[in-house]
């Protein structure tokens, strides 16, 4: 047996180093708490990990995967419904997760969005309008609005500098901007990025059929920017290689570029890197946490006690934690009883390649979040009256980039090798595009997250297990967007377009969105949810549980806007509440 | 975890070395040499080292009568025509070589431990041969396929004979002695197009041609002059994460 070395105490410990320990480790040591962050990964930074003078390089990064976490140290086993057997995941494919310091805050497209405050009653907003849901979908309400994460959203988006433009301001609804919008207080810090050729095309095509086209809104800079911490980033230089990267020129916001130049300073915060948590650890009570055990690159097994623990670590991670730290009662697919690990969810994406004769657009120009997006279908923006399914997406036309391995976009009966498939591809590469649908997922009942029976981890750890597939809802949702993008497509004046529908069960391998939601939800009891409104335990009152894992069902959009924004609400009611008087905050 | 792997630096003549090892053990024992083989890869896990680049012409992983298959093979995937070259003379079946003998070849990063009962298409890949016992296995058995088929070795086939065989690679129409068969197919596209269009650095994509013949200017990191040229085309070099050819330093 391994001895367990105890270590001093600190007043509050973040497992994880992503987007949401950086955000709560800057403003917790605000208040001169002592702050420890414990990172599995490895220390990165810009000028050392990503610089411009080998950062494009298609092969080692998404293709080899060298800032994803790796299988073969931390993976989940899968199955599309309770009557399979899962399997582990072997190698990457449908999801990217990072491990090391900024986590997938690195290698995120930058595609910050908020989500519309009918999204966040989605229930009782759906159920008023459309009448009762069938019993198979758990969607729940958040337990807080829009109105109420407002100026958090707000608070991020200055952090990163987003480039956008206002669609409802204070109520207004402004020209050009996204209409549906829910109501903001002021202005993006940056003006919108500039357009590349096909996404001009694809708004002057939605202008032309009556639909609301606007510029994406993008943490990636289309100026230089000075953020409120004092951090500066760069205009983009639309290389290209965002998403699945990291950006070499301090143009797209992450950890690294808005808030860790300032945090790291500070004697009250320290980060352990190659520390990774096992398990969090609880009093004879169990109503209490006292700290968390990690190991560390050695294999040496650390007690590290806390006054208060917050769980950062990716969304299905923390969940992981919660279940191997008997935190909450695991959820049962059967009774619908139990909180951990319910109403996982993801999203939907299909999408339209518009092909032109005589147009070059030079995909390799591009930006992560560079894009035009229609919000006309997404949430309850439109009359679902005879669709039979609630919800929507975005469709959207993002430039990401040209990167030939991955984009080579060929038309509909091309054959997968041989001379045709290379005379289509060199053809097309340059006057090629595709548009994007990006569709909402309910929670479902049969979609859930638990401890898997047979494989383990590297640690010896019971593997998650991840039990998910479309269902009925999504499905008539995403054909639908799929219809309405091809219709935008024909109207973009193509030579031809093609249509990849979602088919099928959800597969584990193709990469679909690193948007993975549910399985620590929130909520407005202890029956249906395992965090309350500020993310807090409802078992354990000094732990917190952070990321997407707390959405009640996912959204139309992508959750990065979100999750800062719940995180950002939940430093403040721990500031202004919990830390003068610990214990339950609702 | 990850940093346990930091031992050692990369070195070409040790690689060279050990590759020859794993060319003559392979006649003995093809996974025992598949072990045995150098596992480092281009870059270390967690440092941010530039990457080393691919140099030599002596395949390390394949034997010649692998190495024999596979030049043809990756032909049929990428054949040369008037458009440009096909996937060997680009450095494809040389890209795959290094692939296969190293991180990659060898699930480094992948979970690879049981049970391994046979998965469902949407559980992705559930065989326990690595990539590299994977494309040995199967280049064994398609000799054999080709032999009974057509009494012949692939590489000695007619280009229409070739084809065919592909065609019932992709058909799944091959016994591939227990590899799995759309597995197999899946990763050889890939695979071929990884090496076709990845940077130089890798051993394929020779003088950065496939970039050229589709108009991709490489590794570049600032297009903001071209953003707002709606349609005109950007006759820009391509440039590799090694450079490019206009700014080499004159002899």
């Amino acid at each position: 047996m391994s001895t367990v070395t105890k270590l001093p105490s600190v007043d509050v410990l973040l497992v994880g180093f992503g987007w949401t320990a950086a955000m709560l480790g800057q403003e917790l040591t605000e208040t001169g708490l002592k702050v420890l962050a414990l990172e599995r990964g490895a220390w990165r930074d810009t000028s050392t990990d990503f610089a411009v003078t080998f950062a494009q390089d298609e092969l080692r990064y998404y293709w080899r995967g060298a800032l994803y976490e790796q299988p073969s140290q931390s993976t989940l086993t899968f199955r599309n419904n309770p009557n399979q057997t899962a399997l582990p995941m072997r190698h990457l494919g449908s999801f990217l997760p990072a491990t090391g310091v900024g986590g997938a805050g690195i290698h995120w497209n930058g595609q910050c969005w908020r989500f519309l405050p009918s999204d966040f009653v989605a229930r009782s907003h759906n159920e008023q309008r459309y009448g009762r849901l069938a019993a198979e979908y758990s969607v729940q309400d958040w337990d807080i609005s829009y109105e109420e994460l407002e100026p958090y959203y707000d608070k991020f988006e200055y952090l990163c500098g987003i480039s956008g433009q206002a669609g409802n301001l204070q109520g207004r609804i402004q020209k050009g901007g996204n209409p549906f919008e829910g109501t903001r207080q002021r202005e993006y810090p940056n003006p919108p990025l500039d357009m590349t050729y096909g996404p001009e095309l694809f708004r002057g095509a939605a202008e032309r059929l009556g639909l609301h086209p606007f510029a994406c809104p993008a943490a990636n800079m289309s100026r230089a920017y000075v953020n409120p911490l004092g951090v500066e980033l760069a205009p983009c230089t639309y290389c290209g290689f965002c998403e699945k990267y990291g950006c070499g020129n301090y143009s797209k916001s992450s950890p690294q570029t808005t808030i860790l130049p300032v945090l790291m300073r500070k004697s009250n915060f320290e980060l352990r890197t190659h520390a990774n948590v096992m398990k969090v650890l609880k009093d004879s009570t169990g109503k209490r946490a006292t700290g968390v055990l990690y190991v560390d690159a050695q294999g040496r097994e650390w007690e590290q006690p806390a006054d208060l623990v917050i769980l950062c670590a990716y969304a299905q991670h923390n969940v992981h934690l919660l279940l191997l730290s008997d935190i909450g009662k695991p959820y049962d697919p059967v009774s619908g009883k139990g909180v951990i690990g319910k109403n996982y969810a993801y999203q939907i994406v299909s999408s339209v390649d518009v092909f032109f004769k005589d147009k070059i657009l030079n995909p390799f120009v591009g930006a992560g979040a560079l894009g035009v997006a229609i919000d006309d279908f997404n949430g309850d923006n439109f009359d679902h009256k005879g669709l039979n399914f609630i919800g929507g997406g975005y469709i959207a036309l993002w430039n990401t980039n040209g990167r030939p391995i991955e984009t080579h976009l060929v038309p509909e009966g091309t054959p997968k090798w041989g001379a045709k498939w290379k005379r289509a591809v060199i053809d097309n590469y340059l006057s090629s595009c595709s548009i994007s649908t990006h569709g909402g997922v309910l929670a479902h009942r049969e979609n859930y997250l638990d401890l898997d029976p047979t494989y383990t981890d590297v640690y010896g750890r019971p593997m998650l297990r991840m039990t998910f597939d479309f269902h009925d809802n999504e499905r008539r949702l995403s054909n639908y967007l799929t219809d309405r993008a091809a219709e935008i497509g024909r109207a973009m004046q193509p030579r031809e377009i093609k249509i990849n529908g979602r088919d099928g069960a959800y597969s584990i391998i193709p990469y679909q969105t690193t948007h993975n939601t549910g399985g620590a939800i929130m909520g407005n009891h202890p029956e249906n949810s395992a965090v309350n409104r500020y993310l807090q335990s409802w078992d354990v009152s000094n732990l917190f549980v952070m990321g997407a894992c707390a959405f009640p069902q996912n959204a139309g959009y992508n959750p990065t806007g979100t999750v800062a924004a719940l995180t950002y609400h939940a430093a403040d009611v721990i500031k202004n509440r919990y830390l003068k008087r610990p214990g339950p905050l609702a | 975890m990850m940093s346990t792997k930091k031992s050692g630096n990369h070195n070409f003549n040790r690689r060279e070395f050990l590759g020859a090892m794993v060319v003559t053990s392979s006649a003995t024992g093809i996974a025992s040499a598949v072990q045995a083989f150098d596992k480092k890869e281009m870059w270390q896990p967690d440092r941010a080292d530039v990457v080393t680049p691919v140099r030599g012409d002596k395949y390390i992983f394949f034997t010649d009568d692998e190495a024999a298959l596979m030049e043809k093979l990756v032909d049929c995937i990428i054949p040369p025509d008037e458009l440009g070259p096909g996937a060997h003379q680009m450095g494809v079946t040389f890209f795959l070589d290094r692939q296969l003998a190293g991180d990659y070849g060898h699930a480094y990063s992948w979970y690879m431990q049981g049970p391994w009962p046979e998965g469902l298409p949407s559980q992705g890949y559930q065989t326990r041969l690595t990539p590299a016992m994977l494309y040995r296995s199967a280049i064994a058995a398609i000799d054999k396929y080709c032999v009974n088929t057509y009494k012949n070795k692939f590489s000695t086939l007619s280009i229409s004979e070739q084809n065919d065989v592909v065609s019932a690679l992709e058909n799944q129409q091959v016994d591939l002695d227990g590899v799995p068969r759309k597995t197999f197919f899946d990763r050889l596209l890939q695979n071929v197009t990884e090496g076709y269009f990845s940077d130089p650095i890798y051993g394929g994509n020779r003088n950065m041609t496939a970039w050229k013949m589709i108009g991709f200017p490489g590794a570049r990191y600032n297009y903001r002059a071209y953003v707002t040229k709606h349609g005109e085309k950007i006759s820009l070099a391509p440039v590799g994460i090694m450079g490019g050819p206009s700014w080499k330093a004159k002899a």
